[in-house]
């Protein structure tokens, strides 16, 4: 079923999710727009689809791959030079947590 | 109450293909950072992934090895989550729809053979490294490891201890290796396992929660932790204790931690990889790949027992990889004492390899060689002990032991004619021996051979000496 | 160098002219590329339709170009023609924004296979055009830089999110642009500004090096002045690519060749849905004039109707912000681009700092819905539903298609509307591509042609729906419309010639 109203809370755990902090004043812009939004939403409900196979792709194809062959890699410096942070080796972020 | 542990093995294997599952960069171990990369695996914007159709094969093979269902269409799923070592912070995998599915390990326990359900085996991709550590506090990131493609093989909550945990893995690495899709190295991070635990009530509804542990590097890392969260897990349900649903480390200090709950887990957000087609794969693909399938080590062992008339012992040592079973063969047919040639690669043979770190498929020793070796043995042409020596001599240098024999002058002194003075003054010299021998101590025999074979400098076959002294001294 | 009238005259020529007047030695590809910077330096304060501009990178293709025809090289149908680039396509070493402050600085390391084609059939690149922030707008007001401007009209917005691509070729800075069309992003600019733009068959080309928005719906094209240009870099850039496998392997007809101005016979459906109710009035008596012009070409007109377009809108904005929740996670201010300069105490806070600094509020809103349709709980009633109901609209295409050759709707209900008419209100915006969004979830290709003006003189647009892989039959009826008419000759009055 789908679900008609979207709570502040629900807005908040998105944002978590989707990694974008917001101010309390963006949090009720966004949950304002998510009310609106899924009332467009909400009509697809009223569409049967009983049966019917999702649309992942336009276009019919399979087994698309390629023969396992080894290609030139790409310049460390011209991948590093857009780096925020970087040592000439490795790119730098603040220090992770042992989580995952 | 009767308690029973559950446990359950999600292993992720590294397949050995030449490139990464989506881009063309290399593979190998050990590159300095961040040199075999590129904007796909280190999703520069607007780079797209095109999977690799060897690494696909080498699943589909693992499947039928693993006596899987192969799915006929199968889907790559972005599961999606945030971390720094995940350049698109969205893996590529598999999801409602795995390559291979419902398929069983065979494990050996005390009580005999068990079969370990297999879930699903399905195709991924690696992550990166994060080197911890750098400076201010920052970490490294290498991206060398990015897009390796991983299998992900998963059990069924089968096994009931850490021994069968083990045997498990050691089975699932013997049989990867074998159809040479994976090395196996736990060290090196190419076959990595996570065991899912908990402890039910046998006949009554208790349970303990489902716990994970991750940071398990090598097979005994993986043996002690279930062990220590199965006595966790059992005292907490004897205790009438709750227990949470969660993630936990293992610390090289012996025991696991909470990482992190159940409450915290991340919603992957799942759906089908827009960016690539699905795989179908029909009855010729599979009679294809099928094609390539060695036999088994479980066949292979079955037939060692029944072509070989080996024990059921020896027939699992010599099938402890394809090349030391295709050796033991090509030795054994060609030698007509099977038996002697397992005896040599599990005895002499193993050792020289294990103290010298020498791998089988790079030793000297030919199964040609060892088959020669043997009916040298055989033929009395030197004795046992000899033999120990042209073996060394063998593994060293890798010449046919005929030619080390001669070029020694180890051949061994068969002819009767030659012997019968050596005995004569053995006999003369100890006439106490003769004594004691003739009186009933059999025992005595020793003395006389030890001086023979001392006389002979160790050539005089010792079975023709022990048949001419009896035959002396019962005259 | 030539003076300014001049220029402006050499550049009012299609495409196709140009190329033939380099080809025969009349002109050098370098002197026209001279023309087109020239263009952009005297327009582009006014219009804004450039975020970088390339003469180095320009200057050289062209000298190449003249190089090779002085050596007695053939020349392919476009050599030395200057084009446009948007900027969410990677030119190597070119800064590559997608109107982002999250992309601010970064260099592209790669050229897109549709850029990689350009280059090697001898086009200078003369920069890189504006657009909504990730392709993701209907005005180009959506750009962290600056708004474009509509050439008729400087008050009113290019349309979008191609807005710079198609402001561009509108104003001839450049003869010819390429944009993307995920929603309608090539054909309601193209419509807006009074041009011809072409989505092609999803498949058709490559989308290797497009920063992605909705994979399973983007397309590259072409923004052009009329059919016969369009067809031409159709042709550059369509076909297979090993590096995307979504890519089709369907051979490229010849497309210039299909365009043989002859319709007798055709079957067109005008789509009853889309000529109702929120279409303007003057869009609607405009594309009845198209109908009645290929009529009297010997083509049949009839009623098409397309049952489960209503869905459109909310099937678009569920599957295009999902897969966009997932394609834009990968900015994160980790490897380029922007980083937060607030101390992060970890690299989730790290994250969202970076991620909420720079991405815009109409990508934010995508990136949020996209990942609610998604989560736990959620993707079977949104995302999994949306797809089933993309299946239902894809068959009823395919039925009209099946009826008829080619459909014909407006672009868009309505004509450009004002800068910051609708910034305020997201979901009026949306409505401006309820025309196109059909297209892109059917995967079929979609051609905007100009079919007139408003009294108050902007330009409108007639879009020709075809069946997938028939780019040619589109491309076709859209010439012979434009042999017979000359909207697509006229020029903003901003270009002082007065047409």
């Amino acid at each position: 079923m789908i679900p008609v109203s979207v709570t502040r809370d629900d807005v908040a755990h998105v944002a978590r999710l989707a990694r974008l902090a917001m101010s309390e004043q963006e949090l009720d812009q966004m949950h304002g727009y998510f009310e609106a939004i899924l009332e467009h939403f909400a009509k697809l409900a009223a569409v049967d689809t009983e049966g019917v196979e999702p649309t992942s792709h336009p276009l019919a194809r399979a087994n698309v791959t390629r023969e396992d062959c080894v290609t030139e890699p790409m310049d460390r410096t011209k991948l590093l030079a857009n780096a925020p942070l970087a040592d000439g080796e490795c790119f730098l972020v603040p220090q992770i947590m042992e989580d995952e | 109450m009767t308690t029973q542990p559950l446990i359950g093995l999600e292993v992720h294997a590294q397949l050995l293909t030449a490139s990464k599952m989506f881009c063309g960069c290399p593979t190998e171990f050990g590159a300095p950072p961040n040199t075999q990369v590129c904007p796909i695996c280190t999703a520069q914007p607007g780079a797209l992934p095109v999977p690799n159709q060897r690494a696909v094969e080498m699943t589909i093979l693992t499947g039928l090895a693993l006596h899987c269902d192969i799915a006929p269409r199968s889907v790559f799923a972005r599961k999606n989550y945030f971390y720094p070592d995940l350049t698109k912070n969205y893996q590529i995998s598999q999801y409602e729809q795995p390559l291979c599915e419902n398929g069983y390990v065979l494990i050996d326990t005390e009580s005999g053979p068990k079969r370990i359900r297999v879930r699903r085996v399905h195709l991924e991709e690696d992550t990166g490294k994060n080197i911890h550590g750098g400076a201010g506090a920052a970490s490294r990131i290498d991206f060398n490891r990015c897009g390796l493609p991983l299998m992900e093989i998963v059990s069924e909550p089968d096994l009931t201890s850490a021994d069968e945990c083990r045997a498990y893995l050691q089975k699932l690495q013997l049989i990867l290796r074998w159809i040479g899709v994976c090395n196996g190295n736990m060290e090196e991070g190419s076959m990595r396992c996570e065991p899912t635990v908990n402890v039910i009530e046998v006949g009554g509804s208790a349970k303990t929660a489902l716990v994970e542990i991750k940071n398990l590097a090598s097979f005994r890392a993986v043996h002690q932790a279930v062990d220590y969260e199965i006595l966790r897990h059992t005292r907490a349900l004897l205790a009438g204790e709750s227990t949470t649903r969660e993630t936990r480390r293992w610390l090289a200090e012996g025991r696991t931690e909470t990482m992190r709950s159940k409450e915290e887990a991340h919603d992957y957000r799942y759906f089908p990889e827009p960016d690539l087609m699905p795989l179908e794969v029909d009855e010729a693909m599979v009679t294809r790949i099928g094609a390539d399938m060695p036999e088994g080590p479980d066949e292979v062992r079955e037939r060692l027992i029944e072509q070989y008339e080996l024990s059921s012992y020896d027939a699992t040592v010599m099938t402890q990889s394809r090349e030391f079973a295709a050796f033991f063969e090509a030795a054994a047919g060609a030698a007509e004492d099977p038996k002697a040639v397992a005896n040599w690669m599990q005895g002499d043979f193993a050792r020289l390899l294990n103290e010298t770190g020498t791998p089988l498929a790079e030793s000297k020793v030919s199964p040609a060689g060892l088959a020669d070796l043997v009916r040298l043995i055989a033929d009395g042409a030197i004795s046992g002990k000899m033999a120990k020596t042209v073996f060394e001599r063998m593994f060293e240098t890798g010449k046919a032991p005929a030619l080390i024999v001669d070029e020694e002058g180890m051949s061994q002194i068969s002819d009767t004619s030659a012997l019968e003075p050596v005995i004569d003054k053995a006999i003369a010299d100890n006439p106490e021996a003769v004594e004691n021998y003739r009186s009933g101590k059999k025992k005595a025999l020793g003395a006389l051979v030890g001086q023979i074979m001392k006389e002979t400098k160790g050539q005089a076959n010792p079975a023709l000496v022990n048949e001419l002294l009896v035959q002396r001294l019962g005259e | 160098m030539n003076d300014m009238a001049d220029d402006i005259g050499l550049l009012n020529r299609p495409a196709h002219e140009l190329a033939a007047l380099i080809r025969s030695g009349e002109i050098s590809a370098v002197a026209v590329t001279e023309a087109s910077l020239a263009r952009i330096e005297a327009l582009n304060p006014t219009v804004k339709a450039f975020l970088t501009v390339t003469p180095d990178l320009a200057l050289e293709a062209a000298k190449a170009t003249d190089d090779a025809l002085a050596r007695g090289e053939e020349l392919g149908p476009l050599a030395g023609v200057p084009i446009a680039i948007k900027d969410n396509l990677c030119v190597d070493g070119v800064l590559c924004t997608c109107a982002s402050k999250i992309l601010d600085g970064y260099r592209a390391v790669y050229d897109a296979t549709v850029v990689e084609r350009v280059k090697a059939v001898g086009m200078p690149i003369v920069g890189k055009t504006n657009l909504d922030e990730f392709a993701m707008g209907s005005s180009t007001e959506n750009s962290a830089f600056f708004v474009t401007h509509n050439p008729w009209d400087l008050s009113k917005v290019p349309g979008g999110s191609s807005g710079g691509s198609a402001a561009a070729v509108a104003a001839r800075m450049a003869p010819l642009a390429l944009g993307s069309d995920t929603g309608g992003s090539i054909r309601q600019p193209a419509s807006f500004c009074g041009i011809t733009g072409l989505k092609t068959t999803y498949g058709r080309v490559s989308r290797y090096g497009l920063v992605g928005y909705g994979s399973s719906l983007d397309q590259v094209g072409a923004l052009a002045a009329d059919c016969v240009d369009a067809a031409l870099l159709t042709a550059v850039i369509a076909g297979q690519d090993p590096r995307d496998t979504t890519s089709a392997d369907v051979p490229v007809p010849d497309y210039v060749g299909e365009l043989t101005g002859d319709v007798t016979g055709l079957r067109v459906g005008i789509v009853r849905e889309l000529m109702g109710e929120g279409i303007d009035p003057e869009v609607r008596e405009s594309v009845l004039t198209v109908a009645r012009a290929l009529e009297g070409m010997g083509a049949s007109t009839g009623e098409a109707s397309i049952p489960h377009i209503d869905y459109a809108l909310p099937v678009y904005y569920l599957i295009g912000p999902a897969e966009a929740s997932s394609n834009l996670a990968r900015f994160d201010g980790m490897r380029y681009g922007h980083r937060t300069k607030e101390r992060a105490a970890d690299h989730i806070e790290m994250y969202s700092r970076t991620r909420a600094e720079g991405f815009g509020p109409e990508v934010k809103r995508r990136i949020m819905t996209g990942t609610y349709a998604l989560s736990a709980g959620y993707y079977d009633a949104y995302y999994l539903k949306a797809q089933k109901v993309r299946t239902l609209l894809r068959l009823d295409v395919e039925a009209a298609l099946g009826q008829f050759d080619v459909l014909l709707s407006p672009t868009t209900p309505l004509t450009a509307f004002g800068i910051g008419e609708l910034v305020n209100d997201p979901i009026a915006m949306y409505m401006a591509d309820i025309c196109t969004f059909a297209a892109n979830l059917a995967g079929v290709p979609g051609l905007s042609v100009p079919c007139g003006f408003t009294k108050a003189g902007l330009p409108i647009g007639a879009q020709f729906t075809g069946r997938a892989f028939e780019e040619g039959t589109i491309l076709r009826v859209g010439d012979a419309y434009q042999r017979a008419t000359s909207h697509h000759t006229s020029l903003p009055g901003l270009l002082g010639a007065g047409g």
